[in-house]
């Protein structure tokens, strides 16, 4: 569904992804590592169509059609979907509002006027459900006042909504506590079907306890520089990434 | 050249025609009024609080004055119908700044409230005029003292004491007339002690290719423990210009909210100064306004706190688009001896275009040590990060954009606090941002030909 192909990407002038190779199917669970500062933020922003962030060489398709000549909103209405890692707040505009645009600019989007007002709400209670969503939040504005468990299961009650073909999420992981972890993960494998696919970018391994990839993709200073099998993150778990960040360095393969 | 001359020699060429259709208590007010304007020059745009605003070009042109009190042919309560849907408002009208009212305009109003023309109350009440007219405004602002040189009639609404009146009063204001015309608006509000009133007022323009000008001054009263909120509500035309000055006198435990809602307008000037004189008074004084094409919103606050224990929350929020022009000019004055005074100041814009213009002067003078007060501004443009975020999620970026001005504007429309008036103006606001017609599908006017080609109230 995915093809990454050589994508160089960079925000103010400053060169991030310096090609990178990827490919996802339906079906398909893939994390991807790496350092600080090894582009992984950048390469989730620039396949959800971030303005700031300005492509310089290679290509993204998504299901054929060229993903990089489509407005962030229209990637959405194809099947991407962005879990952000700082989910961002939105005083003044209610959840529920927030929604209603989302879903019916959707349903536009396919030539479908918009949902009724019962369906619309039967459909935020089903999918609350999916990530133990305090109703309470319902009522107020977007991530405004939400602690970071919460802006996090909101995510995923947002790509729950909108059922995605491919999620990308971005250190949903981090600031959530051990329990909220748990909840998150349980609702993105809830969601989960041999029709979409999962990329899953994170620091650490514990996620991946829960999520399991069969693919693990390292990032560092820009490119992919290792793919390998759920093993890898154990590895990377044990031993850092400093032995990774010696031998790309020094310019030997891996 | 001095735009005022032409103001000055319509009076003295036709002063009895001036003094004979009006009142006594107004006519009194005139030598002072012409000697003043005989020796005022008119602030200079740029000058100290004009800095947008050129007094001189606004009142320049030839406008006619209706001083001969022609009256046209106009029945506004037969055809305008401007409902705020669920509510039921008592209905007073000014075509221009000639008095009408609807029939059952008196309907569900308590004994003990008297609205209606300045004029006539000024005949019916004379010791109760002249102990308010004119009092509190200024003569030496220039909106004042023009006005109190022309007014011939106006509005008053005067509660009596311990009235409580649940019904609010619609004032609606409609510009109406084929040429150029001035409108010389005069609004009298005196709340005795205890009283309650609720006042919604509407400014519509049926002419959209013909210049106007409204020169308005508001005398607000409010006694002892009386509670009085006040809804100004623009909805004019391009070519619509308002020179506004509001006058407000609080007493001890009084109650006000002011409330100045810019929609549609093309140059308007709104002032609006409040004093406390009684002690553990309280102000919530709002304003909003949405600019776009050359529209121009100038606003100038001034509140004085000269006594001990009131409370001011100021709050001035507008969004800029195209090549409008916006000023904030607000001053919050605290005298010695004003102590445990509370007053916040805040104005917010959003300047949504490279042409347009936004300038803010939020001012504090304080000269007691134990208050808290606090004044802030800010401009900017909409949050990059929340439009992008909007769009991951389908939302397409104008509607982003649109959802972002409508939040912006949320709190002030949440301080409205007349049952219905704040859900029609959310509509109101929301399809202003969407730049589509008002369209009150409530409204049975005549208004079919606004400047936004849609029936609009």
């Amino acid at each position: 569904m995915l093809k990454v192909e050589n994508l160089h990407a960079r925000i103010n002038g400053k060169e991030i992804l310096k090609g990178i190779n990827l490919e996802v199917r339906p079906g398909e669970v893939h994390a991807i590592m790496g350092p600080n500062g090894s582009g992984k933020s950048t390469l989730s922003m620039v396949l959800a169509g971030n303005p700031a962030y300005e492509v310089t060489e290679g290509s993204a398709s998504f299901y054929g059609k060229d993903l990089l000549a489509m407005a962030p909103e229209i990637r959405s209405h194809e099947g991407l979907f962005l879990g952000f890692q700082y989910p961002v707040e939105i005083p003044g505009v209610s959840m529920v509002n927030f929604m209603r645009a989302a879903v019916n600019a959707k349903r536009e989007y396919f030539g479908e006027g918009p949902m009724s007002a019962t369906d619309f709400l039967k459909l935020m209670r089903e999918k609350r459900a999916v990530v133990e969503l305090d109703t309470k939040l319902a009522s107020r504005s977007v991530n405004e006042g939400f602690s970071g468990g919460e802006k996090k299961r909101n995510e995923i009650f947002q790509m729950a909504v909108l059922e995605p073909k491919l999620s990308i999420l971005d250190e949903t992981d981090s600031g959530l506590d051990i329990d909220a972890l748990r909840v998150v993960a349980e609702g993105v494998n809830k969601l989960k079907t041999e029709n979409n696919a999962t990329i899953v970018i994170t620091h650490y391994q514990r996620l991946l306890d829960y999520i399991k990839p069969q693919f693990i993709h390292i990032l560092y200073k820009g490119k992919i520089v290792m793919t390998g099998g759920p093993e890898l993150a154990l590895e990377l778990e044990e031993r850092g990434y400093d032995w990774i960040k010696q031998k790309v360095d020094a310019g030997e393969s891996l | 050249m001095n735009a005022l001359t032409q103001y000055i020699d319509l009076f003295k060429g036709h002063r009895q025609l001036v003094d004979g259709n009006s009142a006594e208590t107004m006519n009194r007010l005139r030598p002072e009024a012409l000697k003043v304007l005989e020796k005022m020059s008119l602030p200079p745009s740029g000058s100290e609080n004009y800095e947008t605003t050129d007094m001189n070009a606004l009142l320049a042109p030839d406008y006619g004055v209706n001083i001969a009190r022609v009256n046209i042919d106009v029945n506004p309560a037969a055809t305008f119908h401007c409902g705020v849907p669920n509510i039921s408002t008592a209905l007073f009208f000014n075509v221009n700044d000639i008095y009408a009212e609807s029939k059952d305009a008196r309907a569900g109003l308590p004994e003990g409230i008297y609205v209606g023309s300045l004029r006539r109350f000024c005949v019916d009440h004379p010791e109760i005029s002249r102990k308010y007219y004119g009092k509190i405004a200024d003569i030496e602002n220039p909106v004042v003292a023009l006005n109190t040189l022309l007014a011939q009639d106006g509005i008053v609404v005067w509660v009596k004491k311990g009235i409580k009146v649940e019904k609010p009063i619609q004032i609606v204001n409609i510009m109406q007339n084929g040429s150029p015309l001035m409108a010389v608006r005069r609004l009298l509000v005196i709340l005795e002690d205890d009283a309650e009133v609720t006042i919604l007022g509407c400014d519509h323009t049926q002419n959209p290719d013909v210049d106007f000008l409204v020169v308005q001054t508001v005398e607000l009263h409010a006694g002892k423990r009386s509670r009085l909120d006040l809804y100004d509500l623009e909805e004019s035309t391009e070519r619509t210009s308002r020179l506004s000055a509001l006058y407000l006198c609080q007493e001890e435990e009084s109650n006000v909210l002011l409330d100045g809602i810019t929609l549609y307008n093309g140059t308007t000037r709104n002032e609006y100064y409040s004093r406390f004189t009684g002690e553990k008074a309280s102000l919530r004084l709002l304003g909003m306004g949405i600019e776009d094409r050359k529209r121009h919103l100038d606003t100038y606050t001034k509140v004085e706190h000269l006594v001990k224990d009131c409370h001011t929350d100021e709050l001035f929020k507008f969004v800029l688009d195209d090549e409008a022009v916006g000023a904030f000019a607000g001053l919050i004055y605290v005298s010695k001896g004003a102590d445990k005074t509370e007053a916040y100041q805040s104005n917010r814009n959003i300047v949504g275009s490279d042409n347009a213009r936004m300038f803010s002067k939020p001012q504090l003078e304080i000269y007691d040590d134990d208050v808290k007060c606090s004044h802030g501004t800010a401009t900017g443009q909409l949050d990059e990060t929340q439009v992008f975020y909007m769009r991951t999620r389908g939302i397409p970026e104008a509607t982003a954009k649109l959802l972002l001005k409508q939040a912006f504007m949320a709190d002030v429309i949440d301080g409205v606090r007349m049952p219905g008036l704040k859900e029609r103006l959310q509509l109101l606001v929301e399809r202003r941002f969407a730049g589509g017609s008002l369209n009150c599908s409530s409204c049975r006017s005549a208004c079919s030909s606004s400047e936004e080609g849609e029936p609009k109230c």
